[in-house]
């Protein structure tokens, strides 16, 4: 419903007697996480909403305070969990911009298609659960036996399906084999199809269109000014994207476009995110087959990276510098300054505020979570829709609890 | 880009300008703050605030001061961005809130109250944002242990007989 057409109605309703309160959430299916929302409802139409958050608050930017860089990936792993690559990935992006650390060419390039396998996972998870929310519940298994193809990917690489604590400073845990290229090219091969059946699921399917067309409108002001980013913002027609405006990674080296779109509203978040996964898929495709050779990690020599564990095992220069790195105090010189350093997450501009001081761990470990950011806009979207536009609201803003609290 | 000479002549002299991988950086007295913040904002184009954040310096080398309270900003369609640095000390650690200015620092001054102590003056709806409303203690000060003072063992708990 147009918000100009009820804006009159508001003033009166809310000293109206019937105006009744409901507690959604904090367990409810269609929040998928741990949220509360207390709306004030009259009748079905939503005067106010007002979120508490903080249930699944477990102190993790505490917790960055006392792990070291290498140790704090197992928790920055389990912030954004849709895609825990990509939150590793943006956490040792800002370590290694603070440290100045550049990285090998086939480390960005793996790096690269993790992230992107990471971004259609996260959208993969979240066009199907809209779907679900909104009763398609066989869209959500299509793109589900998808997901479950990039854990297997993933679990190649690093040996975990899930929390994969992959990266490390200056690179990555293990180096990939021809195997694994060779199953992302499978997946490369046959995700069109699935995309397809979804597409012709629910692109123009009655029920999904009505449900999510002009629900949730967010003008192009209110986005730069609300702080949306990612797929929030680029569907609300600001043509942002971090891949492109600030490459980091291989990023440059790749030919993508930027998917925007003017509607604002639900639906038009649910178009980004699917042409998004063709996207991905292209630079997926671009990445695999130019992967440079040469080493994963950077120079073994150089006192800031675990070394292999066969040189650990084999030799005593290994053994040192494998001490060295682990014990604390005797390793790496961190420069006492703050950095800032961002990446394009699946939800949005993901970023890391990190201070050194002259220590191997983070004196000050701040996340910068698209999510918190995209929840605090929610009562300004949902305010004059129906009780049942929240599930497709909440569904297209992509709230992750566990990064929304940390 | 902004310059600093511009800044200078409305703000005076004591803003600093430091630069730190790609970062820049303006360190500002947070009597002048707000006023930058507004000028930056609608003069230079800085539309959207990232990020705001604190760092708690009670440990850090060197450190005269006992918060920096940090503001990233975006020009997010030129694509600049400039950090703004300002310092705030206890007993009466206050900042003006940026609320009129961009949307975004809503629950972001929130969550830096929440967890510091910071007060926004002038935000409309200052409470804690994750820690419940009954906590007492600023979690991310240096000060406080990082396995807590045992305030969980103290909330209130609602048992059915009692509900």
């Amino acid at each position: 419903m147009p918000l100009s057409a009820v804006d009159n109605l508001e003033a009166e309703s809310a000293d109206r007697e019937y105006v009744w309160t409901l507690n959604f959430g904090p367990q409810h299916p269609a929040t998928h996480t741990t949220l509360r929302l207390v709306l004030t409802l009259d009748g079905e139409r939503v005067i106010n909403a007002v979120p508490y958050i903080g249930y699944l608050h477990s102190g993790f930017e505490k917790l960055g305070e006392h792990l070291d860089f290498n140790q704090y990936v197992t928790i920055v792993d389990r912030m954004n969990y849709l895609s825990p690559l990509a939150n590793e990935i943006a956490w040792h992006h800002a370590v290694e911009k603070l440290l100045n650390i550049e990285l090998t060419p086939r480390c960005k390039y793996l790096r690269t298609i993790l992230a992107e396998l990471m971004r259609m996972h996260d959208h993969l998870l979240n066009l199907g659960t809209t779907a679900l929310d909104l009763g398609g519940f066989t869209a959500f298994l299509y793109f589900f036996q998808q997901r479950e193809h990039i854990y297997d990917i993933v679990e190649m690489a690093s040996g975990q399906r899930f929390h994969t604590s992959y990266t490390r400073v200056g690179g990555v845990l293990f180096d990939v084999n021809t195997d694994w290229v060779n199953s992302v090219r499978k997946f490369i091969r046959e995700f069109p199809k699935v995309y397809e059946d979804v597409n012709r699921l629910l692109t123009k399917n009655r029920i999904f269109v009505d449900r999510t067309k002009s629900i949730g409108y967010l003008s192009p002001e209110d986005a730069v000014n609300f702080g949306a980013s990612g797929p929030m913002a680029r569907a609300s027609g600001i043509e942002r994207d971090l891949r492109r405006d600030e490459p980091y990674l291989a990023y440059a080296d790749f030919d993508f476009d930027v998917i925007c779109s003017k509607g604002g509203d639900c639906y038009s978040r649910y178009l980004v995110r699917m042409r998004e996964l063709l996207e991905s898929l292209k630079i997926i495709e671009q990445a695999i087959e130019n992967i440079p050779s040469g080493p994963v990690n950077i120079a073994v020599d150089s006192d800031m990276v675990l070394p292999a564990k066969p040189s650990v095992y084999r030799s005593i220069e290994g053994l040192i510098q494998h001490f060295e790195v682990i014990m604390p105090n005797k390793g790496y010189e961190v420069p006492r300054e703050q950095v800032y350093a961002a990446t394009e997450s699946p939800n949005g501009e993901l970023g890391f505020f990190i201070v050194g001081n002259a220590e191997t761990r983070a004196y000050r470990a701040r996340t910068r979570p698209p999510s918190l950011i995209h929840f605090s806009m929610f009562p300004h979207m949902i305010k004059n829709h129906q009780l049942s536009d929240v599930v497709a609201v909440l569904g297209s803003l992509n709230i992750i609890a566990a990064e929304l609290d940390r | 880009m902004v310059e600093l000479s511009v800044l200078q002549q409305k703000f005076g002299s004591e803003l600093v300008e430091s630069t730190f991988r790609e970062n820049r950086r303006i360190d500002v007295p947070a009597a002048k703050l707000f006023e930058m913040l507004s000028c930056l904002k609608s003069e230079h184009g800085f539309n959207t605030l990232i990020d705001l954040t604190a760092v708690d310096l009670l440990e850090y080398e060197g450190a005269t001061d006992r918060f920096t309270v940090v503001y990233i900003l975006l020009d997010i369609f030129g694509g600049e961005r400039l950090i703004v640095r300002t310092a705030v000390n206890l007993p009466d650690p206050t900042l003006p809130s940026v609320y009129s200015l961009w949307r975004s620092c809503d629950w972001l001054e929130r969550e830096v109250y929440d967890m510091f102590g910071i007060v926004f003056d002038g935000h409309p709806d200052l409470r804690r944002l994750l820690m419940p409303e009954e906590f007492v203690a600023f979690p991310l000060r240096k000060d406080y242990p990082l396995k807590g003072r045992g305030e969980r063992h103290n909330f209130p708990v609602i048992t059915r007989s009692g509900s």
